[in-house]
């Protein structure tokens, strides 16, 4: 009897010591994820912002219908998971897209989420509704979309104009957090209400943000993290020194430079640190309205001047990427392959062929060595604009081109490109998804309030029409291919290059994964944890 | 003296009417307005969601419907929204004052109890190795930038301490309190003290070769109280006038050591609200700072009073 009850009492201690312990390696729960901001974002609402700034600490906050996995670091189609839905389908000859919802959801004020929810948001997108966004500007992304129907409670539909097999894509951003009915825009913008892991406690400007976890998250067991802090330092060497010191367990994500990365790990040895495409180019925007770039021999001349590898050399230390409009592979799914890259002309590696070709079309248009053309590069007052800008301006002087620099404030950037007040510009694009629809239409298409330069080709637009339609992902592949050459050919916006950053954490934060093809799309911080 | 006072109080209302326009009219000539930034930093502009946004802020009125309206608003105390947080001006700035008034006050603490002492004995010890010493300590005051120096602090904290001494909402203990404010205050009082002990120096110079200090010493007065009793007495007043203007002039240096310490202060937070071009807060800020700025000019002029007994107000 006594040997029982002794057996009995090892069983108990270890089934209670078996649920109070962790394995090593398994996810711990508790702690809070302490992280500088680079920035003070303007507002809270991720649907009135176009800047990461917003993404990295509110999308903790929502969640969407569906979404790229978080631990996988190449957003694509084949990667997409539910979220909000439990499941979708496309039906009606690929022109309706119906998601099945999850049951038993609530906002984080304890009210249920429904399929009115997501109906609001996405009228509220397309302009159709009678509450209204300040600013919105991913309306475009939505052009193709109908309506957006319930049935009942918990299903709802995209009913499209055509097939667009990217909607899919697009619903899966950092940038697409479902909303909910009973919050006006205004209150998201100061205190946001979502579904997500984490609810918001309190931005103050200049300062703090600061989430605490959302105990009845519909994901049981998530989030890891008790809470996650971010302290805004704008000052850059601040804020990696006091990475370095260990006041954070992670720097802002893609925030250190390949130059600064050096000094964050000859300081910091332990320190994880991850180099990743940000998806951002750095192109040229050309006033082809306007002389003398409305001489196509000029445009032509000035694109074949560029030496992209001088560029990534001086700015990156050989650590960025050369490509068209879309990101290149290896961690681009959509960029040209190198061979057929380099047929373009100025992506040749032989850089003295291609400037003497270049000399000969600036000597074609009156231009010479007793002629130099005179012009202003015109870029935003910004180091990340800045310092390409310079390169670029010596570059052009190889080419009878003799570039000044005219450095702009953010607030008056904008406006001046609008109003073509520009001849030469140096400008940095984002891409919030890795898929040519939101590329090509927002950057190229004829009126499309981003494409800069008015470049306008109704022959190219019917391509970006075919390769949207394309369901099957070689055909469109060879398509978009095709387009990008044509871009990069047309001179519309010559691409650069393709920048990389850096992010760093401490040692003992487990489960951080940086998207490798977009800035924009991973930070849930759901499967984040500490192990201390 | 009454006479005086009213004269004084009604150039102070005067001139601040007169900065509350050069502030409003100076914000407008500045290129750019929020709605152009909120439209810059979202990369597209919609003529008609702009117009909704400027008839919402109120930025579409004639500019002198917007003067009375800020105006009018200052004066009843209701100050606004920021337009950019959406939330009271006032609950903005009110939280982020205490924290610019410790680190001004501490800094201008640092800049008069080590310039004056300094000054003292740098003029005392006229031509020694001790006041050459000193001299350098002051030049190089004059000529490292507070931003640099802040810098190189927080780097050779980290790299000789392995901490850093940034800014600490909740301090755990009264040293990390001490800590938040006194690096940066010395980091930007550094330079205001070497302008102290300069002219403490050459203003004790000047007052210890006038001849009631030789009629001190040859009654057998002791140098201490020579020096701080009756030379330092008389010496002070130009030291007074360049602390009052430094104060006003800290503003300067405190943004920038307010970005280098990450030290949510009114300094920083109106350079960001100038970035946005954020009305409600850059107008009711920099008029609060051109009232403290007038009040202490007015106070300075009754300290001299106080410690120069030869001043005396009258109608």
């Amino acid at each position: 009897m006594r040997s029982v009850w002794a057996l009995a009492a090892v069983a108990a201690l270890s089934v209670l010591t078996a649920s109070t312990t962790t394995r090593a390696g398994e996810p711990k729960q508790g702690g809070i994820l302490r992280m500088y901001h680079r920035d003070s974002p303007g507002n809270a609402s991720i649907h009135e912002g176009a800047t990461y700034s917003l993404n990295v600490p509110f999308m903790p906050v929502f969640n969407n219908l569906v979404i790229y996995k978080q631990d996988e670091p190449q957003n694509s189609l084949n990667n997409i998971v539910p979220e909000l839905a439990e499941s979708w389908a496309w039906v009606n000859d690929n022109k309706t897209l119906t998601f099945k919802l999850r049951q038993g959801v609530k906002w984080h004020d304890g009210k249920p989420f429904t399929a009115a929810d997501v109906k609001c948001t996405f009228d509220m997108l397309m302009g159709k509704s009678q509450q209204k966004f300040r600013q919105n500007p991913r309306k475009a992304w939505y052009n193709e979309v109908n309506d957006v129907a319930t049935n009942g409670d918990f299903e709802v539909s995209f009913n499209l104009k055509r097939p667009q097999p990217s909607l899919l894509a697009l619903l899966a951003s950092g940038y697409t957090p479902v909303y909910p009915c009973h919050v006006s825009p205004g209150d998201m913008r100061t205190h946001p209400i979502g579904t997500g892991p984490f609810k918001f406690v309190d931005f103050k400007a200049n300062e703090s943000i600061k989430l605490t976890r959302n105990p009845d998250y519909w994901r049981k067991g998530r989030p890891y993290l008790d809470g996650i802090e971010f302290t805004i330092i704008q000052n850059r060497s601040t804020a990696i020194l006091a990475f370095v010191a260990g006041k954070f367990d992670m720097t802002f994500p893609t925030h250190i430079t390949i130059p600064l990365l050096k000094d964050v790990k000859s300081q910091a040895s332990n320190a994880i640190c991850v180099v990743e495409p940000t998806n951002v180019s750095t192109n040229i925007i050309v006033n082809s309205t306007a002389p003398p770039f409305d001489n196509v021999d000029i445009r032509r001349a000035m694109a074949l001047a560029l030496d992209r590898k001088a560029f990534v050399s001086i700015l990156f230390e050989g650590q960025a990427d050369i490509g068209g409009t879309m990101l290149p592979p290896p961690h681009g799914l959509w960029g040209m392959p190198k061979d057929m890259l380099e047929s373009i002309p100025g992506y040749g590696p032989d850089v003295n062929a291609n400037r003497e070709e270049a000399k000969k079309l600036m000597q074609k248009a009156g231009y010479g060595p007793d002629k130099h053309l005179p012009v202003k590069v015109s870029t935003r007052n910004l180091a990340e604009y800045r310092d390409p800008a310079v390169i670029l301006i010596d570059q052009l002087k190889s080419i009878y081109i003799d570039g000044e620099l005219d450095v702009v404030e953010t607030a008056n950037w904008f406006p001046k490109v609008a109003r073509k007040d520009y001849m030469l510009g140096l400008n940095l694009t984002g891409n919030a998804v890795d898929d040519p629809d939101q590329s090509f239409y927002e950057n190229y298409s004829c009126g499309s309030e981003r494409n800069y330069t008015n470049y306008c080709n109704k022959e190219i637009e019917k391509l970006f029409d075919a390769q949207s339609q394309e369901t099957n992902i070689d055909k469109r592949k060879k398509l978009v291919w095709e387009i990008d050459k044509k871009l990069q050919e047309d001179v519309a916006r010559p691409i650069i290059f393709h920048a990389r950053a850096g992010t760093c954490w401490q040692p003992y934060v487990k489960g951080v994964t940086v998207m490798s093809n977009s800035s924009y799309n991973g930070y849930r911080y759901e499967d984040v944890w500490m192990d201390k | 003296m009454f006479a005086y006072l009213v004269r004084r109080l009604f150039l102070m209302l005067v001139t601040l009417f007169g900065i509350s326009i050069v502030i409003f009219f100076l914000l407008r000539i500045v290129p750019g307005n929020i709605v152009d930034i909120l439209f810059a930093a979202a990369g597209y502009v919609d003529p008609a969601d702009k117009a909704n946004l400027e008839k919402e802020l109120g930025i579409d009125q004639p500019l002198i419907v917007q003067y009375w309206h800020w105006i009018s608003g200052f004066l009843r105390g209701d100050f606004g929204y920021s337009y950019v947080s959406e939330k009271p001006a006032l609950q903005e700035i009110l939280p982020r004052i205490p924290i610019t008034a410790r680190l001004a006050g501490l800094a201008l603490l640092f800049s008069a109890s080590i310039g004056i002492p300094l000054g003292v004995i740098s003029a005392v010890k006229q031509g020694t190795k001790l006041d050459y010493a000193l001299r350098v300590v002051s030049l190089s005051g004059l000529s490292l930038p507070s931003f640099w120096l802040g810098l190189l602090i927080l780097t050779a904290s980290v790299a000789m301490f392995g901490q850093m001494p940034i800014f600490n909402p909740n301090p755990q203990t009264w040293l990390e309190a001490f800590a938040t404010y006194a690096v940066p205050a010395a980091a930007v009082g550094f330079r205001s003290a070497a302008l102290t002990m300069r002219i403490t120096r050459s203003s004790m110079l000047e007052v210890l070769r006038q001849d009631y200090i030789r009629t001190a010493r040859a009654k057998g007065a002791s140098d201490a109280a020579v020096n701080y009793h009756h030379a330092l007495k008389n010496a002070i007043l130009p030291v007074i006038t360049v602390i009052g203007i430094e104060a006003a002039f800290l503003i300067g240096g405190l943004i920038v050591t307010e970005t280098v310490f990450n030290i949510p202060g009114v300094a920083r937070f109106l350079v960001e609200a100038i970035r946005w071009r954020d009305y409600p807060i850059v107008q009711n800020l920099v008029m609060l700072i051109a009232v403290v700025v007038v009040f202490a000019n007015f106070t300075v002029d009754m300290l001299y009073a106080v410690f120069d007994p030869r001043i005396r107000y009258t109608d």
